[in-house]
């Protein structure tokens, strides 16, 4: 049952996963890796191909804190928040992250440059504080690297 | 100097990456070209000498020498000292194998890992690689079992099940399909002796899984490998392409006639899909809402089939226990805590890294030994074991052993082997609190005392914190943490009081400091 305005890049992924319910997960993370974020009319189509209500999409898009209703900035940097990271002053890190990109932990700085986001564990807890950039890892980072990662990471 | 290719080695292991490994690797191959030098830059996996890293090795005539950590500004200096060649340099540490850090550990699933590049099939053999698998191919599923049972293994993702049970139960099960599902999720903080083995040793784990297939019956495996971990996942994929190229899986493994097909589904961001039912449900693309029990996966798991969920800690510790004898394996340990664990030391700890001793090890051994104290120079006052959900060990009782009897009876647990050291400027309030609101935000919302429970304990801890009627908001947590502890369907919500409970205990003074009660 095509319909009009299918986004082909959605009707590709699910094909390429069989069509099959049980990779929903796995088709959410490829329509979003490609398009950077959930459309509400992606998510339809995914529902359609699935055969699946868009109740249940929404359901499994809401649970998981990988999935975002919102275009993200430019970049993504995501700051390790958990015990091993506070242990060594994650919180120091995260003020001066929120602080001079003036963007709050889980928005995206008005310019759309980069989205703030926590994280709870990035397997790198022997040297933190962690922070992941654009899927790029970072350990033992200090307010001076991070200034020097946002800097790469605009470039 | 040698003008024979030399051997290097840089980890292309995550933590190293993450302080600059792939840098290194490509100054060394820089600095050797202007030199006229022929090397052979091996990027293995890590050796767990965290601190360490980027750790460069040298293969010399002498064995393999250890120089970090690397920056790619000591690079040409390196050169200078001729340390192709093994020689002096303020970096060297000598003989890999001679640090006592590793030196005084006892590598059995970890043996491998850091030796090899973790994606060469020849070198996985010459390094005892595949012994295990043959072995099982030439038993009987039921011997298998056997070997597993008696080996004494129990899970290492947290609750401690003897493996060789789960699997009996499986392989008695009589159903028309069953799997293996490894549980990759390794949400803890502080533990990443998963992310490690699978980006440097990914085989050992296929092997496990392989040789449980076997065991059980079961042709399918899954691999649940959280999001959050790219580099293992890679790594992961790259493995099972090699495995599958080498007849290693697929439907007749090594002409044996023995089926195994792998899959690899990564997670999406949730603590809980770490727990096992809940992981099940995300396999079978849903939301990781934990199940009620029973039954158990072993009877009714993925689609209903019997399942086998096993760490993965769990599954490359097989391969030896097979290839060595389950003997072997319960040599080392004590009690009902048998084999080796890999331990994580993590937080503010100067030698951070992974320590694989035998059971019994003290905590103390651990942080002060091995891991030398704090990395900030502060005291260290307490260290977090097992993972969010486990309890903080005040420094006067980190003369516990570790193993999982003696552990409980300290009030704390093993988990996944993780210990986060925190240093004398830590507030336990504030850490209680944490907890709670880490089991508010990953809570899967099935059951009350947890959904509701974590949202009121973080209150609670936020008036007290402020020094609101302490008597009574300390009387209203206690509640709290006994209802969320008998109540709660899972072990989220019903140890997520172990840390809180623990902080109190031992920290009484942090939970009062702010304002003295008004009456
Ligand atoms: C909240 C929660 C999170 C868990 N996270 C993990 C995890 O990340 N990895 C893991 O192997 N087990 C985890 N477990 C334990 C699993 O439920 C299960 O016991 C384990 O995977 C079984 O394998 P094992 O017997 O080899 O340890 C978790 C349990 C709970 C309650
Ligand atoms: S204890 Fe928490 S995580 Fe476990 S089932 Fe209940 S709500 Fe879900
Ligand atoms: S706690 Fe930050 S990386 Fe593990």
């Amino acid at each position: 049952m095509p319909e009009l305005n299918q986004n082909p890049l959605v009707v590709d992924a699910c094909k390429g996963f069989g069509n099959r319910p049980e990779n929903l997960i796995e088709i959410l993370h490829v329509v979003q890796n490609c398009a950077g974020h959930l459309s509400d009319e992606d998510l339809r189509s995914i529902a359609d191909a699935l055969n699946l209500t868009r109740a249940e999409v929404h359901g499994v898009v809401s649970f998981y804190h990988d999935f975002r209703r919102k275009r993200p900035g430019k970049t993504i940097i995501k700051i390790c928040m958990a015990e091993a990271c506070q242990a060594v002053g994650c919180k120091s890190i995260k003020d001066h992250a929120e602080e001079t990109l003036s963007t709050a932990m889980g928005e995206t700085s008005v310019n759309g440059d980069v989205t703030l986001e926590p994280i709870y564990c990035l397997g790198n807890c022997a040297l933190g504080p962690a922070v992941m950039v654009d899927g790029a890892l970072h350990g033992r980072v200090t307010a001076e690297r991070f200034d020097a990662l946002v800097l790469e990471a605009s470039s | 100097m040698s003008f024979a290719p030399v051997t290097v080695f840089v980890p292309k292991d995550a933590a190293a990456l993450s302080v600059g490994a792939d840098d290194v690797g490509a100054a060394l191959l820089n600095e050797a070209q202007k030199h006229n030098f022929e090397i052979n830059l091996v990027r293995n996996g890590s050796r767990g000498l965290l601190w360490l890293e980027p750790l460069v090795e040298v293969d010399t005539p002498n064995g393999r020498m250890a120089y970090g950590p690397v920056t790619p500004e000591d690079v040409s200096g390196l050169f200078e000292a001729d340390f192709l060649s093994g020689g002096a340099h303020a970096l060297s540490h000598g003989k890999t194998d001679d640090i006592p850090y590793l030196a005084n550990q006892e590598r059995v699933t970890f043996a491998r890992c850091g030796l090899i590049d973790p994606l060469d099939l020849k070198a996985y053999e010459a390094h005892g690689g595949l012994v295990g698998l043959r072995k099982a191919l030439s038993l009987g599923p039921e011997e298998i079992v056997v070997a597993v049972k008696s080996s004494g293994l129990r899970g290492r993702g947290g609750a401690g099940f003897p493996t060789g049970i789960k699997w009996e139960t499986a392989r008695t099960a009589s159903a028309d399909q069953k799997y293996i599902c490894c549980n990759a999720d390794e949400g803890d903080s502080g533990t990443f002796a998963d992310r490690m083995l699978m980006e440097g040793d990914p085989f050992a784990l296929l092997e496990g899984m392989v040789i449980a297939g076997r065991a059980v019956g079961a042709d399918t495996g899954y691999i649940y490998i959280r999001s959050e971990y790219p580099h293992a996942i890679q790594s992961m994929r790259a493995a099972i392409a090699i495995w599958e190229g080498a007849n290693l899986l697929g439907d007749d493994i090594a002409g044996s006639g023995q089926a195994f097909h792998m899959h690899m589904r990564v997670g999406a961001g949730a603590y809980i899909c770490g727990e096992e039912s809940s992981m099940l449900d995300s396999l079978e693309g849903k939301r990781g809402q934990v199940r009620a029990k029973p039954p158990i996966p072993a009877i009714s798991g993925l689609f209903g089939k019997p399942t086998i969920v096993n760490n993965v800690l769990s599954l490359a510790a097989v391969p030896f226990i097979l290839s060595r004898g389950a003997d072997a394996y319960k040599t080392y340990g004590q009690g009902e805590s048998r084999g080796t664990q890999p331990f994580q030391l993590a937080g503010d700890i100067a030698r951070g890294g992974l320590v694989e001793k035998a059971f019994g090890v003290t905590l103390s051994e651990l942080v002060n030994d091995f891991g030398g104290g704090t990395r900030s120079g502060h005291l260290v006052r307490t260290a977090q074991v097992g993972g969010p959900l486990g309890a903080y060990i005040p420094e006067t009782g980190f003369d516990v052993s570790m193993d999982y009897e003696s552990l409980a009876d300290a009030g704390a647990m093993l988990g996944h082997g993780g210990v986060v050291v925190f240093n004398d400027t830590v507030d336990m309030a504030q850490q209680a609190r944490f907890a709670m609101e880490f089991c508010e935000i990953e809570s899967c919302g099935k059951c009350t005392p947890c959904r509701i429970g974590s949202v009121r304990g973080k209150e609670t801890l936020d008036k007290i914190i402020a020094g609101e009627d302490l008597k009574g908001n300390l009387k209203v947590l206690n509640d709290l943490c006994i209802l969320m502890t008998d109540a709660s369907l899972c072990a989220m919500g019903g140890l997520t009081p172990m840390p809180v409970k623990s902080a109190l205990k031992h920290f009484p003074d942090d939970f009062n400091s702010a304002r003295q009660p008004v009456e």
